[in-house]
C-alpha cells in the first residue's frame, strides 16, 4: 500500500484540484487518480522524506487564526499606506528565535508570515534558528512577537512535532 | 436576457462588495508600491493584493459563476492556493538578494545586529 500509494494526501489532493478544475465525471475521476498517482510516485522519488501530520485538528484552529489575523492586518497595513505615508510611520528589522526546526513547519510558517501584509520573512539561520522578519510597522514588533512566539509556534509544534 | 440579469440581488450584492473590496485593496498596494521609497518596505505593498485582493476577487467569482451556472464553480479557489503558495518563494528570494547585497555593502540601511548573519561567532575578515 506505501508503495503504491507512497504520499496519500498528496494524491487526493490532486485528485480533487483535477476534480475541481474539470466537472466530475468517472472518466474524469479515473484519469486524475492514475495522473495522482504517478505524480505520488515522482515526488516520492524527489523527495523521500515524507511530511508527518500528527494532529489534523488543529489545522482549521491555525486556519481560521490566520485568516482573521490576514483580514486585520490587511486593515493596519491599507491605512497605513493611505493616511501616514510617510509621515510617522517607521519600518525595523526583527530578529526572533524560532523554537520549531521542522521544514514544514517552517515552510508553512514563512506562508503565514507572508499571506500576513505587514511581516516581510528576509531569512531563517538554520545554525542558530534565528528568523529575520521585516516588519512594516516598527510599533507593532512586540504584537508580532507575540503573535509568532505564543499562537503560531506552538500550533505549528502540535501539528508537525 | 443576460445571464448577469438573471443575478438576484441578495447574490449581486455580496458580489459587487467584495468584487469592489478586492479591487480596492490591490489599488491600495500598487499605490503603495509606487510611492514607498527603500526596498524592504516595497516588500510589504503587494501582499495586500495577494492577500484579501485576490481572496475577495475569488470569492465574488465563485459565487457569482456558481450562481449562474447552478452548479458549484469553486476552481477558483485553485488559483487563491496557488498564490498563497507560491507567493513566499519569490519575497524570499527578493529578500535575501537585497539583505546579500546591503551587507556586502554594508549599506547603513541595516541596524548593526543585522550586518552579520546571526550564526557568524566573529566577523569575516571582509563583509
Amino acid at each position: 500500500m506505501t508503495r503504491l500509494v507512497p504520499h496519500p494526501v498528496l494524491s487526493a489532493s490532486l485528485v480533487l484540484l483535477w476534480l475541481m478544475l474539470t466537472r466530475f465525471s468517472l472518466g474524469y475521476l479515473i484519469l486524475g487518480t492514475a495522473l495522482s498517482l504517478v505524480a505520488g510516485w515522482a515526488y516520492s522519488a524527489l523527495h523521500p522524506a515524507k511530511p508527518r501530520v500528527r494532529r489534523w485538528r488543529v489545522i482549521p484552529r491555525l486556519v481560521a487564526t490566520l485568516l482573521w489575523d490576514i483580514i486585520l492586518s490587511n486593515i493596519n497595513v491599507a491605512r497605513l499606506l493611505l493616511t501616514e505615508g510617510r509621515g510617522t510611520r517607521r519600518s525595523a528589522f526583527m530578529q526572533v528565535p524560532l523554537k520549531i526546526t521542522d521544514e514544514n513547519a517552517l515552510a508553512v510558517l514563512a506562508i503565514i508570515l507572508t499571506a500576513t501584509p505587514g511581516t516581510a520573512w528576509l531569512e531563517y539561520v538554520a545554525d542558530t534558528g534565528t528568523l529575520v522578519l521585516h516588519i512594516f510597522d516598527a510599533t507593532q514588533a512586540d504584537h508580532y512577537r507575540d503573535v509568532i512566539g505564543k499562537t503560531y509556534e506552538p500550533m505549528l509544534m502540535e501539528i508537525f512535532e | 436576457m443576460s445571464p448577469l440579469q438573471a443575478v438576484p440581488l441578495f447574490i449581486a450584492i455580496p458580489v459587487a462588495i467584495m468584487v469592489v473590496l478586492g479591487s480596492t485593496l490591490t489599488l491600495i498596494g500598487a499605490l503603495g508600491f509606487a510611492r514607498l521609497t527603500s526596498f524592504y518596505d516595497r516588500l510589504h505593498a503587494p501582499t495586500l493584493a495577494t492577500s484579501w485582493g485576490t481572496g475577495g476577487i475569488i470569492i465574488a467569482s465563485a459565487l457569482m459563476f456558481s450562481v449562474i451556472e447552478g452548479r458549484a464553480v469553486i476552481h477558483e479557489f485553485v488559483i487563491g492556493l496557488c498564490i498563497v503558495v507560491t507567493t513566499p518563494v519569490t519575497l524570499m528570494m527578493l529578500a535575501r538578494a537585497a539583505l546579500q547585497r546591503d551587507r556586502a555593502e554594508r549599506s547603513p540601511v541595516l541596524p548593526e545586529d543585522m550586518q552579520l548573519r546571526p550564526q557568524h561567532p566573529e566577523p569575516p575578515a571582509q563583509g
